[in-house]
């Protein structure tokens, strides 16, 4: 007999999308069982998510994977952190995953390429999941492995010369961050005989500094180029703008942000001394001016989005090196309203390409006249972005820069500098392509195209889910603020995955002499 | 455990093999080298060295080679340890799947270019040329009137012009 509780939801967002992925690579020649099994499956994982996030406002939801006690065994932590970093990604895989559904309908396409999609995108998916979830570092490489090798797919899908390009420079960005996070792991296990989270977080301040500092910049290495730091940022604008659009607009809203996750993860569980803090103030600094400036420069909206989303991450950057849970709480906060506004600005210049024909800022024009709703479309996450009261933009911020404001030191009043200047340079910069494409005279004459409403539904669906988080800003801030809380206290994780002060967690373990398997390696 | 307390008799000792740590040398430098060339091919030859070499690096962090970790088979303290062996196998089939991608990758490349070799992106040179002749970025159409004041002036009634006709007079 099984009993049902909030655990049994853990282990969901990974197994169901995998296992749909290869129901649904069985039945490629089917596009009708592939199409309804993965909006099933987002749907369900939405369902999830939202009984994780309940459930882990009560404390975080551990399951010991296969019964199997920790640290031995991989655990699969959800707090609150993880589960609504699951529910928002898992919202916006389903609206997008729609939209591309609207697309294929509309453009008849249901032949090759599509057959993979569906596959891939729900590797994806499980991938996430799986890197939100992971309790234990190894699992969390595998996590990014998955999600990597599936966007590796989808952004050379179809195999045409520019994605072929564009794919080469990514793929081989990707891999070497992937080297770098398994050298992490190597010298992790090395260094304290553990790859366990919450082990590493009890472990970790006897090792030696030097050490700790080496693991710890190796960690941020490999997660600050999948988050797109500067200077590991250029990849990032040479390869999403190729794709289709919903798998930038997925990618966009998505994979930089497990980057920033596994980031917290790192400042708060393992290294929470702060030592990297300064370090990490300059580098946002540096993230949020460059990017910004790299996107005032492009005359096509995918790139010029592109570099704002580089710039952006710089925002939840400054909340991380803060230290604080004020800090941390805007930084989660600034993350979910940045996964939705990014995947939504993304998902709209998919249509703006469908209504003029291109990207490109030259040869865009009068879209206004032509789409007037495109345009409110376009306009509403575009001031979002730029952080116009009262959009949840500006809550964010405005939460970054009174935590900036309250410390007070020369660095943070910089950072402030720094992010009201990239503010404006962003609404500068969005302006720009707004006026661009929907306002100018059109240099060639563009007919109106009837958008199909298979797109539109889920780009209305998805900006009106981007304001509806100004409404929500309040319960949404104090979720972000309990979760913070749990992060920088230092025990509830630790206490969620040992309970009791135990040497393992609770599940089958026939020897609980916790230090036989561990300690050969170790030399702490 | 203090490195100096283990003596080689009693446990499994930490220090790792000298050959293994060359090795592992002897692979990153390798594959370091190979990943900064352009061709696909060699970056893909460079990945391997480097994957095997962190391989190695994970089977030097467990320790020195001990006997099978079966139980009733070796005593306890003489096992090798089986975690890191178990890591090194998924290590070995995620590079597995993206050596085969990047070859198809490297193969499409080729059948579409007749070379592998990473691209530049050619918007981003296109950007950077134009920066360097402090060229804007886009053509704007409100600014295509490169007019300046002074040129518009003639064609713009100018009521003025009669006062200095008046004060000529």
């Amino acid at each position: 007999m099984i009993d049902y509780s909030a655990q049994t939801l853990v282990p969901l967002p990974v197994v169901l999308p995998l296992f749909a992925a290869g129901l649904t690579l069985a039945l490629w020649r089917y596009p009708r069982a592939q199409r309804i099994i993965s909006v099933t499956t987002l749907s369900l994982m939405v369902a999830a998510a939202v009984g994780l996030v309940v459930a882990a406002d009560s404390g975080p939801v551990v399951v010991n994977v296969g019964g199997w006690a920790a640290p031995v065994g991989i655990d699969l932590v959800a707090d609150r952190l993880s589960a609504l970093m699951l529910l928002v990604s898992s919202v916006v895989m389903l609206v997008v995953l729609l939209y591309s559904l609207g697309q294929g309908v509309a453009d008849g396409d249901e032949a090759t390429p599509v057959a993979i999609y569906h596959p891939t995108y729900l590797v994806l998916a499980a991938g996430v999941s799986n890197a939100f979830l992971a309790g234990d570092l190894f699992n969390l490489y595998v996590g990014f492995e998955i999600l990597l090798v599936a966007s590796y797919v989808l952004l050379t899908l179809g195999g045409t010369a520019e994605r072929i390009r564009a794919g080469a420079v990514y793929v081989v960005v990707a891999l070497l961050s992937s080297i770098i996070f398994l050298v992490a792991v190597a010298l992790t296990y090395a260094a304290t005989g553990t790859v366990n989270l919450a082990q590493l977080a009890i472990r970790l301040p006897d090792v030696d500094p030097g050490v700790q500092l080496v693991i710890h910049i190796l960690l941020l290495l490999a997660f600050g180029i999948k988050a797109a730091i500067f200077p590991l940022s250029a990849w990032l604008p040479d390869s999403y703008p190729t794709a289709p659009a919903p798998v930038t607009a997925v990618f966009a809203g998505l994979l930089t942000k497990v980057g920033i996750y596994a980031i917290i993860r790192t400042q708060t569980l393992l290294f929470p001394d702060g030592r990297a803090d300064d370090v990490l103030m300059v580098l946002g600094l540096a993230t949020m001016l460059v990017g910004i400036l790299g996107a005032v420069a492009q005359d096509d909206i995918k790139r010029l989005l592109s570099f704002t989303l580089v710039s952006h991450i710089g925002f939840m950057v400054f909340g991380i090196a803060m230290g604080t849970t004020a800090g941390y709480s805007a930084a989660i906060f600034y993350v979910v309203h940045h996964i939705t506004v990014q995947t939504t600005l993304f998902l709209v210049v998919g249509l703006v390409e469908r209504v003029g024909g291109t990207t490109s800022l030259d040869r865009l024009g009068g879209l206004a006249r032509i789409a007037p709703g495109l345009a409110i479309l376009f306009f509403i996450p575009a001031m979002n972005l730029a952080g116009i009261p009262p959009l949840s933009g500006f809550l964010g911020k405005v939460g970054l820069i009174e935590e900036g404001v309250r410390q007070g030191t020369v660095l943070t009043w910089i950072l402030v500098a720094g992010s009201v200047l990239t503010s404006l340079l962003t609404l500068y910069a969005i302006v720009k392509a707004w006026n661009k494409a929907f306002w100018q005279t059109p240099p060639e004459d563009v007919q109106p195209v009837r958008l199909p409403r298979g797109m539109v539904g889920p780009t209305a669906g998805i900006v009106t889910l981007g304001v509806g988080l100004t409404l929500v800003a309040g319960p949404l801030y104090g979720y972000t603020d309990r979760a913070a809380d749990t992060l920088t206290d230092g025990y509830t994780y630790v206490e969620a995955v040992f309970p009791d002060g135990a040497t393992r967690g609770d599940g089958v373990s026939d020897d609980t002499d916790a230090d036989d398997t561990v300690e050969i390696g170790g030399e702490g | 455990m203090n490195l100096a307390d283990v003596s080689p008799t009693e446990g499994l000792s930490t220090v790792p093999s000298l050959a293994l740590v060359l090795a592992i040398g002897v692979l990153f430098t390798g594959g370091i080298y190979l990943l900064l060339e352009r061709s696909l091919t060699r970056i893909l030859i460079g990945f391997i060295l480097v994957g095997n070499g962190v391989n190695l690096m994970l089977l030097v962090a467990g320790g020195r080679a001990g006997g099978a970790p079966i139980v009733g088979i070796t005593p306890e303290d003489e096992m090798s340890d089986p975690l890191v062996q178990a890591m090194i196998l998924t290590a070995v089939v995620i590079t597995l799947g993206l050596t085969a991608f990047v070859l198809a990758m490297a193969y499409r490349s080729w059948q579409l270019n007749g070379h592998d070799e990473v691209q530049d992106d050619l918007e981003d040179r296109r950007i950077a040329r134009r920066a360097a002749e402090n060229a804007p970025s886009y053509a704007d159409e409100d600014a295509e009137a490169t007019d300046t004041l002074d040129d518009e002036a003639p064609e713009v009634r100018d009521e003025t012009s009669r006062l200095g006709r008046e004060g000529d007079r």
